[in-house]
């Protein structure tokens, strides 16, 4: 597994070196940085030389990298790389650059817990933070001659079936919030035509629940997973046809479904229901994906002639494609204009349009976009005439938006149950907001 | 400042702090600063070595393990300061916090010392059957980091044995522990055999929903190990670990593809095989909502499993159309996925696809995307047509890159697909002053030369590349001569004046070696036999496919049992990559499913010869995948179907895994040589090589 972890700073500077095996030496540092930091030419978050292999990804600023000296498990170096940039994240709030380097001690003690011969180890932040804390924090475990009792309840914990909730945690109000936020990612061609459409959904729960509380939750009375359609590859881009029939109200088709490690996998596995010890506090319950009776928010029609090669003419309208007690926020439309654009006139129904030159596009934004309403922009990029004439390369435009209360999937949350042994009463709340993924149309 | 003084002044602060020191705040301070110029500014501090050892034994966790950290960095510099550290060692390994006894245990084992590593064993073996599971977990680990150090001294002791009983503990992470540990010590000595036999592997799933998401891996990746002898039995192992396909953690539902693609080897049903399959699918696309790295990783281990099982991902070839921002590996990936699954019902869509990329920015990507649009014409026949179009529409926006990588496919289709659509030559030739590179030009000389014929002004088209023939370089130069022979063959008259000329430039004007004998044998063939030459240089050539991307069968058997491993970025052989690694095949066992021809073969094979299977195990030899011709090939072919009929004992016993050590070669139920008796799991690399592989 892995053979050390480093972190770097844009510069190249080293800021962390934490080495689990003998064969991890100092100068691979200098070996990433002329390779892959300073080399602009370097296309893959994985370079493999002689025998060692570099993985990488980026956080803010900084560079976090796995050594490897065999032909390894990459999903768990990835995984983990990810894994320990959501701790970072956890413990200082932000991680990079000033974050490592104001608390690279602690970071140190964290990788020596986390990895162990670079195998990883217990990754969940709960369990860590019983024992692993900021120094201004002196709790009594950090003491040497901490109580046997207390150190052999995070051993276990580190070690147990639940390794994600401590015991002990009481609240007086018991509370449970749950949000249901999808990304809906289309493609739609020049001519209109949807190319893709799904959803990626996820589940975030914020767990406020005393003692050891047995979650049930369920969503929509009729959930198909995993329906695979049998028969002629599929006709693209048009599934409303072949599963209209289901898209009635209280069934939801998800394509696939992933769980936190809490969720008991084999009982979804065979009664579709989802179980689980929640961890405390933020935690990502389930994700999925869902490709079947999509409903987007937003229609899109878009004109773009070019006029000779000085001139380029836009007509671009947005119909917002659901109900009109909800509203849409923060609604960017994003145009792409040619790299010789000098100039922009530009008219909206509604909203701000600003051409920013060093994006090469028109930022057309709707602050509020009520339900069932339909908003058009116009506009003309003047081009300055170039002597080498390319072609403009009409990059997609594309969407952002928030909507809250709107699941693009038709997925719902129908319950949440907690059973406790304490028999206590607690509150749930329940939130939608779909966003856009990547909502991209070609014009 | 210079070194020496900071050291004096560090130094200081860590001595004088004296009694004042409330809760070894000053101390504390000092040492943070001592680790950051050990780690951050590579400062020397090597000189404070002794002080530190004097720290050790403070009663403050976060100061011990600063100390701990400073001797794994300077022990193997100063061994002989380091020692001292150890009695500090040895005496808190018998702490009563299990914090303390495993972070010691941690500790000194990561030392490269002899004494260190000496000075492991005794107290790891009490400490293995420490009453906390937390400490027990160190243990197993430290198991493979001693072993990592100094194989002899874990081969003459008995921990291995010791590391075996472990696997029965009752507390899963240990258990979890104990498989890493005994797969990473695998991995470094081809003599030692893993064996996991059915009850075993049945009681390791079963702890799998006890086990955090990271053991949860081990214990998948350890599932290999075991070679299914029934049918049965893979099946149900199979679908009992399905369920981890739902996982949050990639790392569990690569592996956990891994296993159960491992496993489908040995099922019979072809039925429950592919609604096994169709389970893979979902998973593997959910993948592509995780970050780029990861996707990147889901998308060539989908390249691998399409290979494989290409009943997989069938209906889902949207999915891989690309997104603007994608990074740039993950867009290359999706794009040879959309290759692999372009068929005659959605070509259309594919072909508007790949025309959209080849109007993007990033010039390797559009290039690629053209040169697919050309191999589409080549594996799906009836739309070639198609994919001409499309291929002539990019060409007359006339951006250099795409008219190149065009005319490279175009040849290529003209190759394919001979006298059916010549008619597009005149388009092709029309952009012919684009071309500046090599491989573009290269292929428009290869056509002007073969349709020499059609071509009015081939003459006039070769004789202005010929003027600068000197400075061309050789791919073109030799595309040149041929180009130029060919012309004289198909018209004489016009290619009279330039063969010649041509020919002695190939053969007394060049250093090349290939130029001047290519040259030589066309004088020669030219000079000898006009007939014969042209029916030689025109003769039918060999058909092209689109398919040269596809892994050979060994490749792909050995890769497919590393599913999620690195090597499957690369998609190369597993050696060629990770040169120390150890090849990987699939362990035979009476329930491994054969390919239906090979039995086929067998059956039908007159070579079969039932009386001398003791033959068959002597003459044999050749390794598997080397083709051996008519009746060698159908004794092999026997030989393995036979090789399925044995009857072999599962000497499983209670133990569940038993890894012997020596040269102890079991399997005695091996019929034939060639049977693969080596045990798979790559090596980790040791050698430093340092050959560039990117």
């Amino acid at each position: 597994m892995l053979s050390g972890i480093l972190l770097f700073n844009q510069k190249g500077e080293n800021l962390i070196f934490r080495a689990f095996r003998p064969d991890c030496r100092p100068r691979l540092a200098d070996i990433f940085r002329i390779q892959v930091i300073s080399n602009a030419q370097v296309r893959s978050p994985i370079l493999t030389l002689g025998s060692t292999t570099f993985s990488h990804v980026k956080h803010e600023n900084i560079y976090i990298v796995a050594i490897t000296k065999s032909n390894a498990n990459a999903g768990i170096i990835f995984e983990f790389l990810y894994r320990f940039v959501g701790l970072g994240k956890q413990y200082f709030g932000k991680f990079d650059e000033d974050a490592v380097k104001n608390n690279f001690v602690l970071i140190y003690e964290l990788l020596d817990e986390i990895l162990d011969f670079g195998y990883p180890q217990n990754t969940d932040v709960d369990v860590l933070k019983m024992y692993i804390t900021p120094d201004n924090l002196s709790s009594a475990i950090r003491s040497v001659s901490a109580p046997s009792s207390d150190t052999s309840k995070i051993t276990m914990q580190a070690t147990g079936a639940q390794s994600w909730r401590r015991g002990d945690i009481k609240y007086r109000k018991n509370e449970a919030f749950v949000d249901v936020i999808e990304d809906v990612n289309l493609l739609m061609s020049a001519t209109g035509t949807v190319l893709r459409a799904d959803v990626t959904g996820q589940i975030v729960m914020r767990a406020y629940l005393s003692g050891t509380p047995e979650c049930k939750f369920g969503l929509n009375d009729q959930l198909v997973v995993g329906q695979v359609v049998h028969g002629i590859d599929g006709p693209i881009g048009n599934q409303d046809g072949r599963k209209a029939t289901r898209a009635a109200a209280g069934s939801v088709t998800l394509e696939d479904c992933q769980f936190h490690q809490c969720v008991q996998l084999g009982k979804f596995e065979s009664d579709r229901t989802i179980s689980f010890v929640p961890p405390d506090g933020e935690f990502e319950l389930m994700r999925y994906r869902a490709v079947e009776n999509v409903n987007l928010p937003f229609k899109v029609h878009a004109i773009v002639r070019e006029v000779g090669t000085t001139k380029v003419e836009y007509s671009i309208a947005v119909k917002a494609n659901y109900g009109s007690k909800l509203f849409a926020t923060n609604v960017v439309v994003r145009i792409p204009t040619p790299l010789n654009t000098a100039s922009i006139t530009e008219r909206t129904t509604q909203g701000k349009a600003k051409y920013e030159p060093e994006n090469n596009c028109i930022v057309w934004k709707i602050a509020r976009f009520v339900g069932g309403s339909e908003f058009v922009l116009s506009a003309e990029a003047h081009l300055t005439s170039m002597t080498n004439q390319k072609a403009w390369s009409r990059p997609p435009l594309s969407m952002t938006f928030s909507l809250l209360m709107f699941t693009s999937s038709g997925l719902l949350v129908r319950y949440l149950k907690v059973f406790e042994k304490n028999n206590y009463s607690s509150v749930k709340w329940v939130r939608y907001m779909t966003k856009a993924g990547s909502y991209e149309v070609r014009f | 400042m210079n070194e020496q003084g900071k050291v004096a002044e560090l130094r200081q602060e860590l001595v004088n702090s004296g009694k004042k020191d409330k809760n070894h705040a000053a101390k504390k301070n000092a040492l943070k600063k001592i680790v950051a110029n050990m780690t951050m500014s590579n400062n020397d501090m090597i000189a404070l070595f002794p002080d530190i050892i004097a720290c050790m034994q403070i009663p403050v966790l976060e100061i011990k393990k600063m100390c701990f950290l400073y001797l794994q960095h300077y022990a193997r510099l100063k061994p002989d300061i380091a020692l001292r550290a150890l009695p500090v060692l040895q005496e808190d390994m018998q702490d009563t916090n299990p914090l303390i006894r495993a972070l010691a245990l941690r500790t000194i084992s990561y030392v490269h010392v002899r004494e260190f590593v000496e000075g492991t064993i005794e107290p790891l073996k009490k400490l293995m059957m420490d009453q906390d599971p937390y400490v027990r977990k160190t243990a197993a680990i430290t198991v493979a980091k001693v072993y990592d150090h100094d194989k002899r001294l874990i081969e003459v002791s008995d921990l291995i044995d010791r590391l075996n009983r472990m696997l029965k503990d009752d507390n899963p992470t240990v258990v979890a522990s104990a498989l890493s540990a005994l797969q990473d010590i695998w991995e470094r000595n081809e003599n030692i055999k893993l064996t996991i036999d059915y009850t075993s592997a049945s009681k390791i799933v079963s702890i799998l929903p006890d086990c955090n998401e990271w053991s949860q891996t081990y214990v998948l990746e350890a599932l290999t190990s075991y070679v299914p002898q029934e049918s049965g039995e893979a099946l149900l192992l199979a679908e009992r670990i399905a369920s981890r396909l739902a996982h949050s953690n990639s790392a569990v539902v690569l592996t956990c593809i891994r296993v159960i693609m491992y496993l489908m080897n040995y099922i019979s049903d072809q039925r429950k095989v592919e609604e096994l399959s169709r389970k893979l699918s979902p998973p593997l696309i959910t993948l592509l909502s995780k970050p780029p790295e990861i996707q990147y990783l889901a998308l060539r281990n989908a390249i691998l499993i399409l290979q494989q099982r290409p009943e997989v991902l069938q209906n889902d070839i949207r999915v891989f159309f690309c997104k603007y921002n994608d990074p740039i590996y993950v867009k290359v990936t999706k794009l040879e996925l959309i290759f692999m699954l372009a068929n005659k019902s959605n070509i259309s869509v594919v072909l508007n696809e790949l025309r959209e990329y080849a109007t993007e920015i990033d010039v390797q990507f559009v290039r690629k995307a053209v040169r697919a649009i050309g191999k589409l014409a080549i594996k799906i026949e009836s739309a070639a047509r198609l994919c001409i179009d499309t291929l002539l529409d990019l060409v007359n926006a006339k951006i250099p890159y795409i008219v190149q990588e065009a005319t490279v496919v175009i040849k290529n289709i003209f190759r394919k697909y001979p006298n059916q659509y010549e008619s597009v030559i005149s388009t092709v030739i029309g952009q012919i002053d684009e071309l500046d590179e090599p491989e573009a030009k290269a292929a428009i000389i290869w056509i002007i030369g073969e349709y020499a014929d059609r071509i009015e002004n081939a003459d006039a088209l070769l004789q202005d590349y010929l003027s600068t023939f000197h400075e061309e370089s050789i791919e073109v130069q030799l595309a040149l001569l041929t180009a130029t022979v060919k012309l004289f063959l198909h018209r004489p008259t016009k290619g009279s004046s330039l063969v010649p000329q041509v020919l002695k430039w190939c053969t007394e004007e060049t250093d090349d070696p290939d130029l001047r004998d290519r040259g030589y044998m066309y004088w020669r063939l030219l000079s000898s036999d006009p007939v014969t030459a042209k029916k030689v240089v025109m003769g039918t050539k060999p058909p092209i496919s689109a398919e040269s991307e596809k892994l050979d069968p060994t490749t792909l058997e050995e890769l497919c049992l590393g599913i999620g491993t690195l090597a499957t970025i690369y998609l190369k052989p597993v050696q060629q990559v990770f040169r120390a690694a150890r090849p990987r095949r699939l362990q035979d066992s009476p329930a491994l499913q054969r390919k239906k021809e090979d039995l086929s073969r067998a059956l039908g094979s007159p070579g079969m010869n039932l009386a001398f299977p003791s033959l068959l195990n002597t003459t044999v030899t050749t390794p598997g995948g080397t083709p051996l011709g008519g009746h060698q090939a159908a004794i092999e072919a026997a030989d393995e179907y036979f090789k399925n009929l044995s009857l072999s004992d599962n000497s499983g016993g209670d133990i569940l895994t038993s890894p012997t050590t020596g040269g102890v070669a079991g399997n005695p139920y091996v019929v034939s040589q060639n049977a693969p008796q080596q045990v798979y799991h790559p090596q980790a690399g040791v050698a430093g090589n340092g050959d560039l592989l990117l």
